[in-house]
């Protein structure tokens, strides 16, 4: 019972926060901004637990599995969405559901946690499940705009598509092998022609949850419809935890089979970027923009899982770190602008430095950081994650990687522009910060300043491998 | 002497800006972090000549090594030889003087003076580093500045500018990354370190790829043709300051990193490339001379003066002998000074007559004596005359390249020598349309130079002359570098 309570710790917390955040609704007239202070302390108090008590273990039979990188995995996302709480307070406020969306947005979280911490196919199935349908109703919450029923509609759709694929993958490597056990596995590979098919299936279904393509068209429409706080939740959260679990799958299940998977990841990666860059060129909506960017990044993780070294792992691990504060700052300066002024395109960010120069600063940091500039930490990710690509010598795969940068640079540099440098006669006007999306923002502001040249933090996650 | 004030002072500088209130406070408080910068480079000078004097032979004085990210064996490693020295001072005078002469700049002050600062940040990182992550990330740190001082204060087709400087220097940076990456993996130790990478043996058919892709990449910067077009739109666009740092800095950058990291370290492929090199650089210095001469615009023809100069650089660079290579520094120190001095006077000229066309011009020596006649020493000092750092430089580069007996090299060297006349023509004919011939009346009420103006012009033709009248000191300085990287071409 002890072992049980200490291992499955972050669990156990959400699911606790989950229960306060029903019992609230039984009292009548809670008011929205006093729902929302709790939520935010309750949520910070999560992410202060994770950094104490990580052990390593597993439970039920080996389903179950938990290590100290597990641990920080799982902070970085409660990490994010105690981030979340704070960067769309505006939205937050608004909203007539408040406690069921932090319901929805838990119950996805814990499905995250359990993911990472699978040791099983099937139990990785169960949280992925998990991880999934409840942040279709969180897709949904807009729902006096049509545009967000057919966002969530799209996402149902097609999460069931490859939730229906993916257990074709894994009978595929029952049939093959007798287990689905991750510890029983490796030894069992063979890299034989059936099971790169059923590898092929398994694949396909990650590459529809990280939005690789070609398996993304379902990206653009849902993240466009979505609220921004669950279009901010899928693109950084929910990819954060599904690239987490796949490198897991990769560097240990599939080992074996390394030559087969380094290039089906290679050149899913070069599509990827250049896809996303592609698009993203020609983006009007910020939405729809930081979509494709973040198929481009998608791309970028990849580059670094190709590496198959604990570097590799360690670098995705600390990207994703990044870009949860680089991408959440930029999606709660579009959020913060978007619920006060309804406006969502590039183009009426024209001169906004002129009257919102804080907001301009952190968004200006964000991309920055998002298109690889030093001093920021996005610099840092992605050198390391194109370093860890550079140890196979494959220099090609990484001159077209590093060219895609200067793409990435280009719409970034777009929408930088549309804010410093074009005039507007009439700009959007001086917008109001929440307070705690001002501490949200500087909390951003620091990680993406600081989490790069101080080399602690990586030098942290690299000690747990 | 503790290297790492040197970065220490401007970022501390530029966060103190960013602390200000009032435009008095930003404009201070830059001038006072730059004149202490300029005071350390001095005693850098001072402090390295009196090393050397007492025979300290090492290649790099002064280190300074801390770990960075130990797990990837990048380290924090600073150090200097002669060469990077005069690249220090070059910086730090480039710096006083472009915020001497954007004294009077109105808008967004604060953030002007701050990216100029951080700018210089990365240049002087730059100059310093011994580990070539850190070099790579000081490289980059000065790209962005750039992006935001042309497109925000710039004026013309500024945006576009802007755009196609900040993506062409990033694309020289992507190739650098990955040239750097595959030095990295190459090396059995895993390491960025310069030193250690000098003493490692690369194999032929890594330096095969490796150096042009570092060569370009930093080539890029220095506007190597056929990547220079960045430079006259860049220049011409961006305000007076960043014109200085732009093409008395950052060109710099370019020139440093293919000397120190693709020449020094690979230099089996700088000799399989040396031919293409130097044919590349003469087309950009007739190329850019022949273009300038039908330039009207004052700031277009120093951009594409500078190309042509520039090419100079990357001819001495590529010449791969001692004369040369002394030849390309000093010249990357005397470009650096005149053609800041240069964007400076057109700066001051267009604040007073609102336009950079020469053919709008004339007369103006009569109303504005000081400016005009910095104007003239610049253009003399640009077209090489004896007395100016600009004949020491080029002199030195043809004596060097004139070491080689064989008849290509022979070829390049007179029609590198032949661009002077070409530059002798532009120079004489826009700066005597400029000066000479009937005043337009509305030039009348002009007046001359302000304090701030005539401090920053006197703080670099201080520098022009003293290496034009007594070159020796930057010779005997950047020459012990040079031969350094020499032993290691001819040795193997």
């Amino acid at each position: 019972m002890n072992e049980f309570i200490s291992l499955m710790k972050p669990e156990l917390i959400v699911t606790f926060i989950i229960f306060v955040l029903l019992f609230t609704k039984l009292g009548k007239g809670v008011k929205n901004s006093s729902l929302l202070n709790l939520i935010q302390v309750l949520l910070l108090l999560n992410f202060a637990a994770g950094f104490f008590f990580n052990k390593e273990g597993s439970l039920f039979g080996g389903m179950y599995h938990t290590d100290t990188l597990i641990a920080v995995q799982k902070n970085i996302l409660s990490l994010g969405v105690y981030l979340i709480s704070l960067l769309f307070a505006d939205w937050f406020k608004k909203t007539e559901h408040l406690s069921e969306f932090f319901i929805l947005l838990l119950s996805a979280l814990l499905g995250m946690f359990f993911l990472i911490s699978s040791g099983n196919f099937l139990m990785f199935f169960l949280s992925l499940e998990l991880a999934t349908i409840p942040v279709a109703a969180m897709a949904n919450f807009d729902l006096h705009k049509k545009i967000s029923s057919e966002g969530a509609m799209k996402f149902i759709l097609s999460s069931a598509f490859s939730s229906g694929i993916l257990l074709f993958g894994i009978s595929l490597i029952y049939g093959a092998t007798g287990t689905i056990s991750f510890t029983e596995l490796p030894a069992l590979i063979t890299a034989s022609p059936f099971q790169i098919l059923a590898f092929v299936f398994l694949f396909t279904a990650f590459a529809f949850k990280m939005s690789i393509v070609p398996f993304h068209l379902w990206t653009a429409d849902v993240y466009e419809g979505s609220p921004m706080a669950t279009t901010s939740f899928l693109s950084v959260i929910s990819k954060g935890a599904v690239a987490f679990i796949f490198i897991t799958v990769l560097y240990k299940v599939f080992q074996p089979m390394q030559e087969v998977w380094y290039n089906m990841i290679m050149l899913l990666s070069i599509i990827t970027m250049i896809t996303g860059n592609l698009f993203a060129l020609r983006q009007q909506n910020i939405k729809r923009f930081l979509a494709f960017s973040s198929i481009a990044q998608v791309g970028f993780i990849l580059v670094g899982i190709s590496g198959n070294s604990p570097e590799g792992l360690t670098s995705v691990v600390y990207f994703v770190l990044i870009y949860v504060f680089s991408n959440l700052a930029a999606f709660g300066v579009a959020a913060t602008i978007s619920s006060n002024t309804g406006k969502e395109n590039i183009s009426d960010y024209k001169g906004f430095y002129q009257t919102n120069p804080f907001l301009t600063w952190i968004m200006a940091l964000a991309l920055f950081s998002l298109a690889g500039i030093p001093p920021t930490a996005g610099f840092f990710g992605k050198l390391f994650l194109l370093k860890s690509g550079a140890a196979n010598a494959n220099y090609l795969f990484i001159t077209i990687a590093a060219l895609n940068l200067i793409v990435s640079l280009y719409y970034y540099l777009r929408v930088i522009r549309s804010m410093f440098m074009d005039k507007n006669e009439e700009p959007i006007g001086k917008i109001k910060v929440q307070l705690s999306t001002k501490f949200g923002m500087y909390l951003c502001a620091a990680g993406i300043v600081f989490a790069g040249i101080f080399s602690w933090v990586y030098d942290y996650i690299q000690s747990l491998m | 002497m503790n290297l790492s004030i040197l970065i220490l002072v401007p970022l501390i500088t530029a966060v103190a800006v960013l602390l200000t209130r009032t435009r008095q406070q930003v404009r201070w408080v830059s001038l006072i972090g730059a004149a202490i910068q300029i005071i350390l480079s001095l005693l850098l000078f001072v402090y390295y000549r009196n090393e050397v004097a007492a025979g300290n032979t090492a290649q790099m004085l002064f280190q300074q090594n801390y770990e960075w990210f130990p797990a990837l064996h990048i380290g924090f490693h600073l150090g200097v030889d002669g060469i990077s020295v005069a690249l220090i001072m070059l910086t730090a005078f480039v710096v006083i003087a472009g915020i001497l002469v954007s004294w009077n700049i109105e808008k967004m002050t604060k953030e002007f003076y701050f990216l100029l600062l951080l700018l210089s940040v990365g240049a002087y990182g730059f100059f310093m580093s011994l580990d070539l992550f850190m070099l790579f990330f000081f490289l980059e740190i000065a790209v962005i500045p750039k992006y935001l001082l042309i497109g925000i204060w710039g004026s013309g087709n500024k945006e576009y500018s802007a755009n196609k400087l900040a993506l062409m220097l990033m694309g020289g940076s992507a190739l650098v990354l990955v040239g750097l990456l595959g030095l990295y993996f190459t090396n059995p130790e895993r390491t960025f370190d310069l030193l250690k990478l000098s003493t490692t043996h690369i194999p032929h058919n890594i330096q095969m790829i490796c150096f042009p892709l570092l060569f370009i990449g930093f080539g890029v910067f220095s506007g190597l043709f056929p990547f220079h077009t960045w430079v006259p739109d860049g220049h011409s666009s961006a305000p007076t300051a960043g014109s200085m740092f732009l093409a008395g800095i950052s060109m710099k950058l370019g020139g440093y990193g293919c000397l120190r990291v693709a020449v020094y370290l690979l230099p089996e492929g700088a000799k399989e490339y040396a031919n293409l090199i130097i044919v590349l650089s003469v087309i950009g210095i007739l190329y850019g001379a022949f273009v300038t001469m039908m330039q009207k615009d004052l700031k277009y023809i120093n951009a594409y003066s500078s190309v042509s100069h520039c090419g100079f650089v990357l001819l001495g660079i590529g010449m791969l002998t001692k004369t040369a290579i002394t030849g390309a520094v000093i010249q990357m120190v005397s470009h650096g000074l005149m053609t800041a001095l240069f964007f400076a006077v057109i700066g001051m000229i267009y604040q007073r007559t609102h336009t950079r066309m020469i053919d709008e011009m004339g007369g103006l020596l009569k109303k504005l004596p000081f400016i005009i006649t910095v104007l003239f020493i610049v253009g003399f000092c640009s077209l090489g005359l004896p007395g100016l750092s600009g004949f020491v430089a080029e002199m030195t580069i043809f004596m060097g390249s004139w070491q080689h007996p064989d008849m290509l090299h022979r070829i390049v060297t007179i029609l590198a020598c032949m661009s002077i006349v070409v530059t002798a023509v532009y120079i004489l004919r826009a700066i005597s349309k400029v000066a000479m011939g009937p005043m337009k009346a509305t030039y009348s009420h002009l007046k001359d130079a302000a304090w701030n103006e005539k401090l920053a012009a006197v703080i670099l033709l201080f520098g022009i002359i003293a290496i034009g009248v007594a070159p020796f000191w930057l010779n005997d300085l950047v020459r012990p570098g040079a031969e350094i990287i020499m032993q290691k071409i001819t040795g193997g």
